[in-house]
């Protein structure tokens, strides 16, 4: 009994102490709903964990698919693989995350100039991720490894192919934040949509660890 | 936290618009010159879920047709009405058709009209996002049934097994078609369940905690997620099988190693949470009419909430059990054997919750209310049924038998489809302000539950039988002539109640001119909904309401003495809402979710026969998109400028969508993609280009 009555006692401390725990998680803000998330930033994160599934559905296919059926039928993706090459890029992407938060840190601040920096910034490291994803493919189909040669080039080309296209998505986004923000219609009482884009920008760069984990490094 | 001001995220309406002229291309429809354009361009999710409903009756007489055409072929061995291919995909466009088309819709009909009434808020969160699902939704489905045109349906079972669903065995068009039409429906679940979950978690009125939600909100909630976590499992399985059939991937080809179990799994895993949520909504609906009719509180409304949790949970930890007979395993079978089992404990909790609602109750048997019953005693049988599949031994004799047909049949259509009906009578003075014809609609009821049961009671007896589901004949001589004949009259019955149903709609408003309005609140109910006008305004509520207790409505009209007897203290007439407030500030219409939705189903097109449609549907997707973000959150001189004066009940919880709305609208994120190549991100934009 007497555990439970001190959790009782604890309860509103503990209970302020999550309300501002989540309030500088989310958004600092509270927004004027019953969550005290935004209507926008909430259906993303929705939107996100949906997310989740699909990427995982997709990423179960490959796990299933790893290897070829027999030898004839082409290299199996392990044996193309340029690790180096991939680290880079991942690491590129990786940065372009911390770019982001610079540009939604920028625009709180009211910092629009470094707003655009950091928004361009942060498209060009994606284009630079997808650019060295389109040499890849470009260097792997040369090795043999076509889109058709076999279950597992299928399912490398699918998951990896999805994920690009999240990517040039979240770039197609940035680039139409910055034009916002050159014709000065992101005055920063906007800042969440900035925000919520960079979710969007985040999440697809945590699908990329877990797939550059599963689907490159580990044997 | 080096935030400017607390300035407003949510802005006022209103407010932001003086700041910049906005790019909308095109002036926001704000009054529509004909009635047909303000359903056209609406954002009201009164008249979304209206066209919801209306559109899946629209499927349900296609997938019913088709379902005669069936019942016509086996009323007689031999038969020789359709041939083997047709026949396949009858029945294969008749379970896509029921389940996409028409079962699932009718819970989102009722969702988007209930829900936001239920927890008193203006409208659903993002009101352009909810108008864009149900014209993907429409889209969808028109361009899935479009296939009978072009060749042919689907022919491989609303399951579409691998390798079956290949090139190879399938060669026509009717899977592709199936394919891409589920994507699009897909697209328009997935953003009606982030639209609806995010207006149940933020939208809920001043004391509308969680629990005080009604059940059929509850509901909906836990449908929704279901929705948001299936969806995309079954739209990565079609990208697979889109990419095999049309760019020669090779995941379900054999030759190459590709795995037809990958499919059952994927399928399965979207499949079983599907059917949960196919069934949730039509035991929120009856959750609330039988409390009304049995002039009791819902019997342990905790348990109840609970119980659709568990299932909601529990659901995902089944699928296996389509899958016995595939070779999967004795420990998964075991496994799953066992979670099947348990997943009837929630469900009887559930039928234990409204035997005890009505227990002891003074019982009015309206139509709603038969229909209710209805759904508990038929869902019964059919859960019994279910249970009798999960013992592995007994469902490998019933796999492919009309015994699973006949299961199907009971949670589905006694289930779900007579839970939608009595909902249907239920809510249909709510929404259209008559009341259906009690006479015309007892005789529809009585008429539907013989013709249901002798549709698909004999199919039990015929599946253990023996009888094989799927073949497009069978011979004489095994004794199934006689139940195929029963069952092929009890369809056509089961047709007729449904005309019947049809015909009372409009006999029912043709005799409305001459009886008095039912008013707010002709059934004495108890949930907040009823206490504003029938039609309801457009703008649901002024003052929005505060709720102290569940079943808030019931208690302003009756109070408890101290000896536990209610007395009635206020007329309907005290405690409703006038519903002749003005200057209430509701969201702008808009052209673009219907352009952005019909681009779909062009850029699908494109992918079957040439790639240039399908350019020149992603661009219209993209100009719909920017369009969307760039157009105007309101159109100036509107019909509701203004702001409303007194809605204030201060808003701890209230939060008006219409500001949501403006906020959304001014949105400054857009993006752009390809449809063909991504659902997802489609999806995402939608989330995005609102951004405010």
């Amino acid at each position: 009994m007497a555990p439970l009555l001190m959790i009782e006692r604890l309860r509103p401390l503990a209970e302020s102490a999550i309300k501002e725990g989540l309030a500088a998680e989310f958004g600092h803000v509270e927004a004027n709903t019953n969550t005290g998330i935004s209507n926008t930033k909430l259906a993303m994160w929705i939107f996100l964990a949906s997310e989740c599934l699909l990427f995982g559905g997709l990423i179960t296919t490959y796990l299933l698919y790893k290897t070829p059926l027999t030898i004839e039928q082409g290299p199996a993706p392990k044996q193309v693989y340029d690790i180096p090459f991939t680290s880079v890029s991942s690491f590129v992407l990786l940065m372009s995350s911390l770019t982001m938060v610079l540009a939604v840190a920028a625009i709180e601040r009211g910092d629009h100039h470094r707003l655009r920096t950091w928004l361009a910034g942060t498209a060009l490291l994606g284009g630079t991720f997808i650019a060295g994803q389109i040499y890849e493919f470009t260097a792997f189909k040369s090795e043999g490894m076509g889109y058709t040669t076999s279950r597992s080039s299928s399912a490398f080309y699918t998951l990896t192919g999805f994920h690009g296209v999240h990517v040039t998505v979240g770039i197609i986004m940035l680039v139409s934040l910055l034009l916002l923000s050159l014709r000065g219609r992101l005055p920063e009482h906007r800042a969440e949509t900035v925000e919520v884009v960079g979710l969007y920008w985040h999440f697809v760069d945590v699908v990329w660890i877990v797939i550059f984990a599963v689907v490159y490094l580990i044997p | 936290m080096a935030l400017v001001e607390p300035g407003p995220l949510a802005i006022t309406s209103g407010e932001d618009t003086s700041d910049f002229t906005p790019l909308g291309v095109f002036a926001r429809p704000v009054k529509p010159r004909a009635p047909w354009r303000a359903w056209l361009f609406t954002v009201d999710h009164k008249k979304i879920g209206i066209m919801y409903g209306a559109a899946a009756m629209f499927f349900f007489i296609i997938g019913g047709s088709e379902a005669l055409l069936i019942r016509a072929q086996l009323w007689a061995p031999r038969g020789t009405l359709l041939s083997a291919e047709l026949y396949n995909q009858v029945f294969t466009m008749h379970g896509t058709t029921m389940v996409f088309l028409v079962v699932m819709p009718i819970g989102a009909a009722f969702a988007n009209y209930l829900m936001p009434l239920q927890i008193g808020a203006r409208d659903v969160a993002f009101p352009r996002i909810n108008a864009f699902s149900f014209w993907a939704f429409l889209a969808g489905g028109l361009f899935l049934n479009s296939s009978w045109l072009f060749g042919g349906g689907a022919d491989g079972g609303w399951f579409m097994y691998a390798p079956n669903s290949g090139v190879l065995f399938s060669p026509g068009h009717g899977i592709d078609f199936w394919n891409l039409g589920l994507i699009i429906t897909g697209i328009a679940s997935l953003t009606g369940a982030v639209n609806l979950i995010v207006t149940v978690l933020n939208l809920r009125c001043p004391g509308m905690s969680l629990m005080r939600m009604p059940i059929f909100t509850w509901m909906t909630l836990v449908t929704q997620f279901l929705l948001l976590f299936a969806i995309p499992v079954l739209t990565a399985a079609q990208f697979l099988l889109m990419f095999d059939r049309l760019f020669g991937a090779n995941f379900f080809n054999v030759k190459s190693g590709g795995n037809p179990l990958l499919w059952e799994h994927l399928f399965w895993v979207f499949g079983h949470p599907e059917v949960y949520l196919m069934i949730l909504p039509a035991f929120g609906l009856v959750s609330e009419i039988l409390p009304v009719f049995a002039r009791k509180p819902i019997f342990g409304y905790p348990f109840i909430v609970f119980s659709g949790i568990a299932i909601g949970f529990m659901g995902w930890g089944v699928w296996a059990h389509h899958m016995f007979v595939s070779g999967i395993g004795p420990i998964s079978v075991t496994t799953f054997s066992l979670t099947t089992m348990f997943i009837a404990v929630p469900t009887g909790v559930k039928i234990l919750n409204w035997t005890a609602t009505m227990w002891g109750g003074k019982l009015k048997f309206t139509t709603p209310m038969l229909f209710s019953i209805g759904l508990v005693a038929m869902f019964t049988i059919g859960g019994l049924s279910g249970v009798t599949h999960s013992v592995a031994p007994a469902d490998t004799q019933q796999t492919d038998t009309y015994y699973i047909v006949a299961h199907f049949h009971y949670v589905l259509f006694g289930g779900a489809f007579l839970g939608f009906m009595g909902g249907m009578y239920f809510f249909w003075p709510k929404a259209f302000g008559y009341l259906l014809n009690e006479a015309l609609g007892k005789t529809n009821f009585w008429l539907m539950l013989l013709g249901f049961n002798l549709t698909f009671g004999p199919m039990h007896i015929l599946g253990l039988q023996g009888m094989s589901r799927r073949i497009y004949t069978y011979d004489a001589g095994y004794g199934f002539e006689i139940w195929n004949k029963v069952a092929t009259i009890g369809a056509f019955t089961l047709a007729s109640s449904v005309a019947l149903f049809l015909f009372n709609i409009f006999y029912s408003r043709a005799k409305a001119k001459n009886l008095p309005a039912p008013g707010p609140d002709p059934w004495d109910a108890r949930t907040i909904e009823w206490m504003i006008p029938s039609p309801v305004p457009e703008y649901n509520y002024d003052p929005i309401p505060t709720v102290t207790r569940i079943d808030d409505f019931w208690y302003r009209k009756y109070e408890e003495t101290p000896d536990h007897r209610l007395v009635r203290t206020h007329t309907t007439e005290e405690v409703c809402q006038t519903g002749d407030s003005t200057g209430v500030h509701l969201p702008s219409p808009s052209y673009w979710p219907i352009v952005l939705a019909f681009g779909l189903p062009l850029v699908a097109y494109g992918l079957i026969y040439t790639l240039w449609l399908s350019m020149l549907g992603g661009l219209v997707v993209v100009a719909a998109i920017y369009g969307w973000a760039l157009e105007s959150p309101d159109a100036p001189g509107g019909a509701h400028g203004g702001h409303d004066d007194h809605h204030e009940p201060d808003s701890g919880g209230e939060a008006d969508p219409s500001l949501e709305a403006g906020v959304d609208a001014t949105g400054g994120a857009v993006s752009e993609s390809d449809p063909s190549t991504d659902d997802g991100a489609v999806a995402d934009d939608r989330e995005v280009e609102t951004v405010g």
